[in-house]
């Protein structure tokens, strides 16, 4: 059970307020948690629990939700222990921002940026937080649920006409 | 006698718009330009099974020896500015072939990132439709680009300065 994961068992011994939820699925542990004790969480999973790989780092729209609006996705990996934990953080509509994790893994870098660039989540201390995908005066977020599939400029796809 | 002298003592009189377009349409060599898929079918015609050395077509690595770009796949709208530097280089005369259904018309990629058709920035000689399109395919799309240059009138009058090139539509 997730109850019983060492990852899991270490962080509600350090962050007991800072974990919403705790869930498993398949085997894989998610644990979701505040966004202002992010970077606390993170670097305690890399330095207690040796979770030293970050693979990768994403976010998710849920439109329609205010304070719950984008959710943080990491995904960790440790290579001693080779097993896997996922740890989501809400980040709301109105303040759109995060840490960033570029202190505890490097490879944060061009990942939080990828998701600066479609999801325009902003992070905070991140080194260079520029465009990675898009060109540097696209303007808007792709991956927003709200943003139109075919772009801002063009009439939306109606249907087949016939 | 024969192959050896197959003229004779002979002339033959042809007009310079023929032997100019002969020439063209028989030496087109094209610039790379594969984005997507296509290029791997694009390839494959220019390898030995299908073989376009056989129509004078040589691929070119750079834009300034050739005279015809392949537009073979997908146009991002981050890669136009970069295919337009590419066409600018490329000296006249010079066609453009679409290949494929997303140069003709951004395919299934109808999207905000993908060109809807390289038509929008590129003036297209000949549209080859197909997803990829086949070997063959690609080969018809040539030979009617041949057609359409052998066609062309006044074309080396044009390269001299003297009135238009009159492309027959």
């Amino acid at each position: 059970m997730a109850e019983n994961n060492r990852a899991v068992v270490k962080l509600k011994e350090n962050f007991a307020a800072s974990i919403i939820d705790v869930a498993e699925f398949r085997g894989e542990v998610t644990v979701t948690v505040k966004k202002d004790e992010i970077l606390q969480v993170l670097s305690c999973l890399k330095q207690v629990c040796q979770y030293n790989l970050l693979t990768d780092v994403t976010a998710v729209d849920y439109l329609g939700k205010k304070d719950e609006r984008y959710m943080m996705v990491y995904h960790l990996y440790s290579i001693p222990n080779k097993d896997r934990i996922r740890i989501k953080a809400a980040v709301s509509e109105a303040d759109c921002r995060i840490q960033s994790a570029t202190q505890v893994w490097l490879t944060a870098n061009w990942l939080e940026r990828e998701v600066y660039d479609l999801f325009g989540i902003t992070f905070e201390n991140h080194p260079n937080l520029c465009r990675i995908l898009m060109t540097p005066e696209w303007e808007g977020y792709p991956l927003r649920k709200d943003y139109p599939l075919q772009g801002p400029d063009r009439e939306p796809y109606k249907g087949r006409l016939s | 006698m024969g192959v050896d002298n197959p003229l004779g003592d002979n002339i033959i009189t042809t007009s310079l718009d023929k032997l100019v377009n002969w020439s063209r349409k028989s030496s087109i060599w094209p610039m790379t330009f594969g984005l997507a898929c296509c290029a791997i079918e694009m390839m494959a015609t220019g390898a030995s099974h299908n073989d376009l050395d056989r129509f004078g077509i040589i691929f070119r690595a750079s834009p300034r020896q050739a005279d015809c770009i392949i537009i073979a796949g997908t146009v991002t709208k981050k890669m136009l500015p970069v295919i337009k530097v590419v066409y600018e280089q490329m000296p006249e005369p010079k066609w453009v072939i679409a290949m494929g259904a997303c140069a003709c018309s951004g395919g299934v990629f109808d999207t905000y990132s993908v060109v809807q058709g390289i038509d929008e920035a590129l003036p297209v000689d000949v549209y080859i439709p197909g997803c990829p399109p086949r070997p063959e395919a690609l080969l018809y799309g040539i030979m009617k680009l041949q057609d359409k240059i052998w066609n062309d009138k006044n074309s080396f009058g044009s390269s001299i300065g003297l009135g238009q090139r009159v492309e027959q539509v």
